[in-house]
């Protein structure tokens, strides 16, 4: 009973949804003029890199801490870990695992320094280096982590850190995450650059945090 | 019917599929996997219906790119929880209310 | 000068951030200074806006609909006021509570901090999308908190909350994303104009989803589900924080669309919401009235009071009908606060956590239980509590309008209330059995209680300030 009323309410919503769709108008207000007009003092030449870094910026920094969030709340939750032993995997996967990871190392520096130009950026490098420490992972080269010591939280915090800093810091200027048009690309990198190791750190201890030997009570 | 308008269907319908999901389904990976569809369906009406006119538009793309973090972290707990349910009792669905 | 408004979002990020470099366990007295500091920008930041209106800032300085926007008016420095100002006891209390080792406090303060963080961000926030990052910053930090160190209950409460978090979260993500596609902008100052009665049909399902997705956050009968094993199975400061500030932050954003952005389609509900309130507090005291452990007593009482809130809709925008679902909000988050604080130390205490266990306690722990007594004082609606404001408002904006059934409703409430809050009293009062399990329990604790529950009840003399506040 309860399956064919939610299924049915789902059909229903679908069929009203996609028939208001149908029948849309165009919107009143059109943010590509806006977006590609203030490009050039955005500091960034590709429109997305410049919505997300610059003109929503802050719903940027606000992400950054739901993700190291979510981190702490799996390191809350998960609690004393029981010994992390790396699984033993088929050396022909430990020997594409150790290839690989320069690869991706490259790949990920790339995305980063193309960003400004072309899709990708902080987001996408750190990714990249996150699946790279996966893959190690999985290959058994890299063990799962336990409790963070003090490096390794230094590392998933100081991209956030950095850019809380550097927001202070405009703050102080007079607006929150306004920079000043000369100075945009560089502060950008550098905020890229902090973010794509701490986010590189945080996913994948999204995964390593977890793959510990669970000691069942 | 342009491509944009055609995903902003199917995020439709993928996003009701999801909700389904989650509600309906009592495996927890499942679950969470529909939660997942669910997000997915929203990014897509997101993106497809702002472009319904066939140009590309810069700023829900980058909506969509924060949403998708925040789909990540939210994936991550809701498994570690899972994690942590089925190491203490072994199995993956969501014991009964004790106190009610 | 200090941009109040601002560093009000930067500080618990900075000192959340440190908490966790600091370490496991550590980072309590960082908390507490840093909250003591916020709670002095909150205090600023409504002088000001009681004197010159709304404080704005222009994020990036490119204004929407290009950026993002943060406004706080009378409604969003009550809010912050409200927020800093339960959360500086409660860190006062938590310290005291987690014991060094305690799974449960090993990341708490971290977490509070992003708690925190995100719910100033929300207060503030003119811009949907950008609520949206802050209603998962909360969701999320909250869940993080139940789930914190706890056996197979707590993780299911809080797997529990989790999905309804996140069902709500992605209800309203569909309902902005429609928003985007119709208007071509997500700015609640830009869409004020732009949203007429005579929206599209996509307009109305986004506003409908919006809403619904709220509801399942604010834990509105009948989606409450989850609230009772989340906050009844929390540790105490956790389920304070959660009943006082977590689900006011959805409320507040169903008042700021209701009164913002979608003012010409949202009213069109307004009885539903009635309805559902008016169910929410029947539903809940009855509950309250039934339950055997103290902690789902007091969440089931959440349930309750949360319907209070609801039955302002109906009555607005007359703005006797905003101030009293403000005064509801400050007075149901200090008592509240105050009486899961209480049981904490409840429980503590007689080593036990059901309401029977609490036989002839009160010996042991007179200023909790009157501290508990105060609390429930504001809950019934006894004056001078800023509870009895709050009610009397309802009741005189109901009267006003001519809507009967409101006040005798919100009357009916306050009996119930008694009735679940006297049966804890009256199980303390009664003779002890053999006390064995009695356990020392810190100082701090119960004074802590007393003054968040003090605060509720004295609030009611110096409601005046507050409600001039909010007619800004």
């Amino acid at each position: 009973m309860k399956r064919f009323a939610v299924i049915a309410s789902a059909l229903l919503f679908v069929g009203s949804l996609a028939a208001a769709m149908l029948e849309l108008a165009p919107a009143a207000i059109d943010l590509r003029g806006p977006v590609a007009a203030h490009l050039a003092a955005s500091g960034v030449s590709h429109p997305v890199t410049a919505v997300l870094l610059n003109y929503r910026g802050y719903d940027t920094l606000l992400e950054i801490a739901v993700l190291l969030l979510a981190l702490l709340a799996i390191l809350a939750v998960v609690g004393e870990p029981g010994a992390a032993r790396p699984a033993p995997a088929h050396p022909v996967l430990q020997t594409l695992a150790r290839l690989a990871t320069p690869l991706m190392i490259v790949v990920a520096v790339y995305l980063l320094w193309a960003g400004a130009f072309r899709p990708g950026g902080a987001f996408q490098a750190g990714a990249v280096l996150a699946a790279a420490g996966v893959l190690l992972h999985l290959a058994g080269l890299l063990p799962g982590w336990q409790t963070p010591r003090l490096r390794l939280r230094l590392g998933l915090a100081g991209g956030f850190a950095l850019f809380l800093a550097v927001a202070g810091g405009l703050l102080a200027q007079g607006t929150l995450l306004q920079y000043p048009p000369a100075l945009a690309g560089g502060l950008i990198l550098l905020i890229e650059s902090g973010l794509t190791l701490s986010l590189a750190l945080t996913l994948a201890g999204l995964f390593l945090f977890l793959s510990r030997d669970e000691v069942a009570p | 019917m342009t491509s944009g308008l055609l995903f902003a269907l199917v995020g439709a319908a993928l996003f009701a599929l999801g909700v389904a999901g989650v509600v309906l389904i009592d495996h927890l990976l499942r679950r969470i996997l529909a939660f997942n569809l669910m997000g997915s369906g929203a990014f897509l009406v997101l993106v497809g219906l702002a472009q319904r006119n066939g140009v590309p538009d810069p700023v829900p793309q980058a909506m969509v790119l924060t949403g998708i973090v925040v789909a990540v972290a939210a994936t991550a707990l809701a498994l570690a929880l899972t994690r942590k349910l089925h190491a203490l009792t072994g199995r993956l669905e969501l014991p009964e209310d004790a106190d009610d | 000068m200090i941009d109040s408004l601002v560093w009000l979002l930067l500080l618990p990020l900075a000192w959340a951030t440190l908490a966790f470099v600091l370490g496991p366990g550590r980072g309590a007295w960082l908390a507490i200074a840093g909250l003591a500091a916020q709670f002095a920008l909150a205090v600023d930041l409504a002088r000001k806006v009681a004197a010159g209106g709304v404080a704005a800032h222009v994020v990036g300085g490119w204004g929407a609909p290009l950026g993002i926007d943060l406004a706080a008016d009378g409604l969003s420095a009550a809010m912050l006021l409200l927020t800093q100002g339960v959360a500086l006891p409660l860190a006062i209390h938590a310290r005291a509570y987690f014991k060094a080792g305690d799974p449960a406090g090993v990341w708490f303060w971290p977490l509070l901090g992003f708690l925190l963080s995100g719910l100033n961000a929300l207060f503030v926030s003119a811009d949907l999308f950008n609520l949206y990052v802050t209603l998962e910053l909360v969701g999320l930090a909250a869940v993080g908190l139940v789930a914190a160190g706890g056996g197979t209950q707590q993780v299911a409460a809080a797997l529990r909350y989790l999905f309804a978090t996140l069902l709500g979260s992605g209800a309203y993500l569909l309902g902005v994303a429609l928003l985007y596609g119709a208007y071509g902008t997500v700015s609640s100052a830009t869409l004020l104009p732009l949203v007429t009665a005579e929206a599209p049909r996509l307009v109305w399902i986004a506003a409908g989803l919006m809403v619904t997705g709220l509801l399942l956050k604010t834990a509105l009968f009948p989606f409450h589900f989850w609230l009772p094993p989340a906050h009844g199975g929390a540790p105490a400061p956790v389920s304070a924080l959660l009943s006082a500030l977590v689900v006011k932050a959805s409320f507040y954003l169903i008042l700021r669309l209701w009164l913002g952005p979608l003012q010409a389609l949202l009213p069109s509900f307004a009885w539903l919401l009635a309805l559902l309130g008016a169910a929410a507090i029947f539903w809940g005291s009855w509950q309250a009235i039934r339950a055997v452990k103290v902690k789902r007593l007091i969440a089931y009482s959440t349930v309750a009071q949360l319907g209070y809130l609801f039955l302002i809709f109906p009555l607005l925008p007359a703005p006797g009908a905003l101030q009293a679902g403000v005064m509801q909000v400050f007075a149901h988050g200090l008592a509240k606060a105050g009486m899961f604080a209480a049981a904490g130390v409840m429980i503590k205490a007689t080593g036990q956590d059901t309401v029977a266990g609490l036989a002839g306690a009160v010996e042991r722990l007179p200023v909790t239980f009157f501290a508990f007594g105060l609390a429930g004082m504001t809950l019934m609606g006894l004056p001078p509590s800023s509870g009895f404001l709050a009610k009397w408002q309802i009741i005189d904006a109901a009267l006003a309008q001519g809507h009967w059934v409101i006040a005798v409703v919100a009357l009916a409430g306050g009996l119930l209330a008694a009735v679940y809050v006297f049966r804890v009293l009256r199980q303390a009062f009664l003779q002890a059995p053999a006390p064995d399990t009695a356990t020392a329990v810190p100082r701090t604790l119960e004074w802590t209680a007393f003054a968040l529950a003090a605060a509720s009840v004295l609030l009611g003399l110096r409601g005046v300030e507050l409600m001039q506040l909010v007619t800004m």
